[in-house]
């Protein structure tokens, strides 16, 4: 799954920490996340969407 | 890592500390302390029990306050420990009971190979979501 956490980060100006503060979850998995290696559960992709008050398929989108 | 996830693990390495030392003394007690003294071997045997279940109530806690990533290595790793475990305790098993060994099979062995099952996925895993 892509996704563009990497550019909404930036946008907002934070670092990974900052952000892997925000959403309670360590800076390797927001790593993880924004390299495509590790795909959110639902409920952490919710909490992405309020921090960045996007939704879901503007941060996420399917390969297929 | 959060304060929580600090916590957990020291308090994890806490029990597990407490439960080899006292897995040492009774298993090393009886020879050089108390010269074999069965009430004495009980109840240590008996708190050593006691420890490692609160060692294993120190690892649930643990793997309940990390992260969904964290618990995805961590989980990963103890299923492929765990079945190294018995794949490898199994056929070191048969091994003894068909004499392809000479020595007899000792837990020793699988503790080991459980445990170096459990680091070297850990380590991938770390290294895969690095």
């Amino acid at each position: 799954m892509k996704n563009r956490l990497k550019v909404l980060r930036a946008e907002k100006d934070m670092t990974q920490a900052d952000l892997a503060d925000s959403l309670a979850v360590s800076r390797q998995t927001i790593n993880a996340i924004e390299k495509g290696k590790f795909d959110p559960s639902l409920p952490l992709a919710f909490k992405m969407s309020k921090l960045f008050e996007l939704p879901i398929e503007e941060i996420f989108q399917n390969n297929e | 890592m959060n304060k929580e996830v600090v916590k957990a693990t020291k308090n994890l390495a806490l029990w597990t500390i407490l439960w080899v030392a006292s897995l040492a003394l009774a298993t090393f007690g009886p020879k050089f302390l108390w010269e074999e003294n069965t009430i004495l071997s009980i109840l240590t045997i008996a708190i050593n029990s006691a420890l490692g279940a609160g060692m294993i109530w120190a690892n649930v806690k643990h793997l309940s306050v990390l992260d969904e990533l964290q618990k995805k290595i961590q989980l990963d790793a103890m299923g492929i420990a765990l079945g190294v475990g018995i794949v490898g305790g199994l056929s070191y098993s048969v091994m003894d009971i068909s004499n392809v060994i000479s020595s007899n099979a000792e837990i020793g062995f699988l503790v080991m190979l459980i445990s170096i099952s459990y680091m070297v996925a850990l380590l991938i895993g770390k290294k895969r979501y690095a």
